[in-house]
């Protein structure tokens, strides 16, 4: 009789352990996360292009209701701010009567040259960065530029390159920057469109 | 580093250390002139408000580097007690201020709006008048720019049958 239990039990521990090792195995093939370096290194020019031009800050500027937003919670401009009749603002408060042509570390108000709205046309909030791509290239909505000069102005506009020095807020924290470094924008712009601007399908 | 800047109609030249130094206090401090107002120190409530080169500016958040060779007019500039300009006029004739501290920033602003718009509407006022008074004498303040606009306009008539 002992020895029948004996044997059972080990029966048992034998088929416990045989479903253990089935599903660890079954586990780690599908879950095994795939390094973060090489998520990095699959990484496109249009990805990389894209993670800045969707960022927050960027976007809060090419608004699609005439009203810039602000910080990283793009919530409408305060005092009720709005385009204007030049994308400077209204007649005697336009954005030059607190925006200068550099950030103010004392006030914490940001400053840039051109310090504007993005004209309406060029709207890009509530777009998806295919959206985005295809409006870049579009001639009526990107200002008349060709694929060059749109080029030349995402990599050379001292407003875009604001985006990488943009000081302090009024409580003097410091303004979070674009997700990739502006070295690396500049060179993934400039890679993307030597390479036939290509916008993918999504 | 040395500043040189047109104030209410007289040339101004002043030595300052750090040229990020808000205009606001070279103006009040250095100059003297304290009509215009710390508020916030944030160019949010437009206490400090003057203008440069005929355009409203938040005078805290403007550094005294980007005035150099600029024409410069604060509250003392626009009008005085003889002279008064038809804003302070207006302002005068509707009691406008409770407390006062705002007021000069928001004259600032409103001659600056009458300058772009003559005859503004309820709208214009709304959309260029965004400054924050404390007391609320916003409703005054209404009335005393459409004054002001009335004023301008009988200034401006009297002169073309003058001229003519």
């Amino acid at each position: 009789m002992k020895k029948k239990q004996t044997w059972y039990a080990l029966f048992l521990a034998f088929v416990i352990g045989l479903f253990a090792v089935a599903n660890y195995s079954t586990d780690s093939e599908e879950y095994s996360p795939i390094p973060t370096a090489e998520i990095a290194k699959e990484e496109t020019p249009f990805d990389k292009m894209m993670r800045v031009l969707t960022h927050e800050r960027c976007v809060n500027c090419h608004p699609n209701d005439n009203i810039p937003k602000q910080g990283n919670d793009s919530h409408p401009h305060y005092f009720g701010m709005a385009r204007g009749k030049a994308n400077m603002g209204f007649e005697a408060t336009k954005c030059t009567t607190c925006h200068q042509s550099e950030n103010n570390a004392y006030s914490g108000v940001p400053g840039a040259p051109e310090w504007s709205l993005a004209p309406a046309q060029m709207y890009w909030e509530g777009l998806n960065r295919v959206e985005i791509a295809t409006s870049m290239l579009d001639p009526e909505r990107n200002g008349g530029r060709t694929p060059e000069e749109t080029m030349h102005h995402l990599t050379e506009h001292e407003l875009v390159l604001w985006a990488w020095n943009p000081g302090v807020d009024a409580n003097g924290i410091p303004r979070e920057k674009p997700p990739v470094s502006k070295e690396d924008y500049i060179k993934a712009v400039k890679q993307w469109f030597e390479e036939g601007h290509i916008i993918p399908s999504e | 580093m040395t500043i040189s800047l047109n104030v209410n109609g007289i040339s101004q030249t002043v030595e300052i250390t750090d040229g990020n130094t808000p205009l606001l206090w070279v103006i009040r401090d250095l100059l003297d002139l304290k009509g215009t107002k710390f508020g916030c120190g944030k160019a949010a409530c437009g206490a400090c408000t003057l203008h440069i080169d005929g355009e409203a500016v938040r005078s805290c958040s403007y550094p005294v580097k980007l005035a150099k060779g600029k024409t410069i007019t604060t509250i003392e500039g626009l009008g005085n007690e003889e002279n008064p300009h038809p804003v302070q006029q207006a302002w005068m004739e509707e009691i406008v201020p409770q407390c006062g501290y705002c007021q000069p920033g928001f004259m600032m602003a409103t001659a600056a709006l009458l300058d772009k718009i003559p005859e503004p509407t309820d709208a214009d006022i709304d959309r260029n008048i965004i400054n924050v008074c404390r007391c609320g004498t916003y409703y005054r303040m209404r009335k005393a720019i459409h004054k002001a606009a009335e004023l301008s306009k009988s200034i401006e008539t009297v002169k073309s049958e003058n001229d003519a």
